[in-house]
């Protein structure tokens, strides 16, 4: 449960990231606002106080069951998420020299190709240790599924203290080492990332 | 006489409180080599980035190979151009900068590829032949699949030189090539840049601080003094004839 949740919160963090990071660089200040009327608001608040509004609040104040637990968890988490990265997205973009643009300029490319070929392959370069570390974030953000009733690692873990509350330690250590193993691909990832970003990143 | 290819019109260009081009008029014939020398801040590097849109001009009118660069006519009007008429116009400018600004996440030859066969559109295989003939005349041959973080600033900027010629430009602009090299690395572009002038027929303006080098390359010299050309002509007439002292003092600080 908390990998199928970390996997489609990281994917759905990372096309909202892409959205609403790109929508803020707009040239239209309409889309500019919305896009980022969403970072403010999801940034700005908790995680788990928007996890509750989506299972608890929106049903009983619209009567209607918005999905089900486990969409719940991907939802929340994946916006809460998107929001932060949103901003990576957005920086890594802006701090493309501006010199590259002026190159693809003189190579008559328009604003469109200016931006796929040269200013946004750049940005993801810059931007994928910053993914490795979200995702790592999103990873821990999980466990928060459990109050919801999802049965994920933390979840277990309680039910298993619930029955036997002398071996507390044990349970809480097997869940912290259960959390670190699932990272450690992830910091690697984040490893190799970084050493991307270094290799393709613009230097002068 | 044939017309020009570029004619700024009164131009002027100012950031913010200050103007930095005060009505420029100027006449650049095809395949004709321009020199524009001048103290630091008195509008030179200026003048190209306007005509490569990389600037917009205050006022006045550049005009390209007969058509209007800035501006673009919509129901009877001269309005300000849109991104579709600055690509239709510049398209026969190619421009080198003193950073290089190749493309680090390419390799040499992407970089020199990219353009032709996404903005040109043309065939890809015509390009590589093209490209790989083009990089080997700048003597970079042996480089074509390193990245540019690899080379020296002297291979980068002929890098740019070339990823800017494979687009078969008919005016090409050059801005303080030579400023960013350490001084041993100054020749072999200058080199490349005699090679071009030599035997490709496109116009070239060059602003440089390689004062002897202009000198000897140019058709056509302009002196640029606080925003206005404060002399032209050829190489001969500017130094040897002229009688403006700023332009002999500006001189005489290259020749010790």
């Amino acid at each position: 449960m908390t990998i199928t949740i970390l996997l489609a919160a990281s994917l759905f963090a990372y096309i909202m990231a892409f959205v609403a990071g790109l929508s803020r660089l707009s040239r239209n200040i309409i889309i500019r606002k919305v896009g980022g009327f969403y970072v403010e608001v999801f940034r700005g608040t908790s995680l788990i106080v928007q996890l509750f509004w989506l299972y608890y609040a929106i049903p009983m104040l619209l009567n209607i069951q918005v999905a089900s637990n486990w969409w719940i968890g991907v939802i929340a988490i994946g916006l809460n998420y998107g929001a932060y990265l949103s901003e990576v997205v957005r920086s890594s973009i802006l701090s493309v020299d501006q010199g590259q643009t002026e190159a693809a300029t003189a190579l008559n490319m328009s604003s469109f190709q200016r931006m796929r070929f040269i200013i946004f392959p750049q940005a993801v370069r810059m931007m994928l240790p910053e993914f490795g570390n979200y995702t790592i974030q999103i990873l821990k953000g999980t466990s928060l599924v459990s109050l919801i009733g999802l049965t994920d690692v933390l979840y277990y873990g309680d039910i298993i203290r619930s029955t036997n509350a002398s071996i507390t330690p044990i349970v809480y250590l097997v869940v912290l080492v259960f959390y670190f193993l699932l990272a450690l691909p992830l910091i690697w990832l984040t490893r190799k990332g970084e050493e991307i970003a270094k290799k393709g990143a613009a230097s002068q | 006489m044939t017309a020009p290819i570029v004619q700024y019109r009164d131009v002027c260009k100012s950031f913010g409180d200050v103007e930095v081009l005060k009505g420029i008029n100027l006449d650049i014939n095809p395949a004709e080599k321009v020199a524009v020398i001048g103290p630091s801040g008195s509008g030179k590097t200026t003048i190209i980035r306007l005509l490569m849109t990389l600037e917009e001009p205050t006022s006045g009118d550049i005009v390209v190979d007969g058509k209007n660069l800035w501006k673009m006519e919509k129901n009877g009007d001269m309005v300000r151009a849109n991104e579709n008429h600055l690509r239709n116009v510049r398209g026969d400018i190619g421009m080198v900068f003193q950073h290089f600004n190749l493309f680090p996440h390419m390799t040499i030859l992407e970089n020199c590829m990219t353009a032709p066969v996404h903005v040109k559109k043309e065939n890809k295989d015509e390009v590589r032949k093209r490209a790989v003939e083009m990089l080997e005349r700048v003597g970079l041959g042996d480089k074509i699949d390193n990245y540019p973080s690899q080379l020296s600033g002297g291979q980068k900027q002929r890098v740019a030189m070339a990823r800017a010629v494979v687009m078969r430009p008919k005016i090409m602009l050059f801005d303080e090539v030579t400023s960013a090299l350490d001084p041993e690395l100054v020749g072999e572009v200058l080199e490349v840049i005699r090679d071009l002038a030599q035997h490709e027929d496109m116009a070239m303006v060059l602003v440089t601080h390689e004062m002897d080098f202009a000198l000897d390359i140019a058709d056509k010299v302009l002196f640029l003094d606080e925003g206005v050309i404060a002399e032209q002509g050829s190489a001969k007439e500017v130094i040897e004839h002229s009688q403006n002292e700023r332009l002999q003092s500006f001189l005489s600080r290259f020749r010790s």
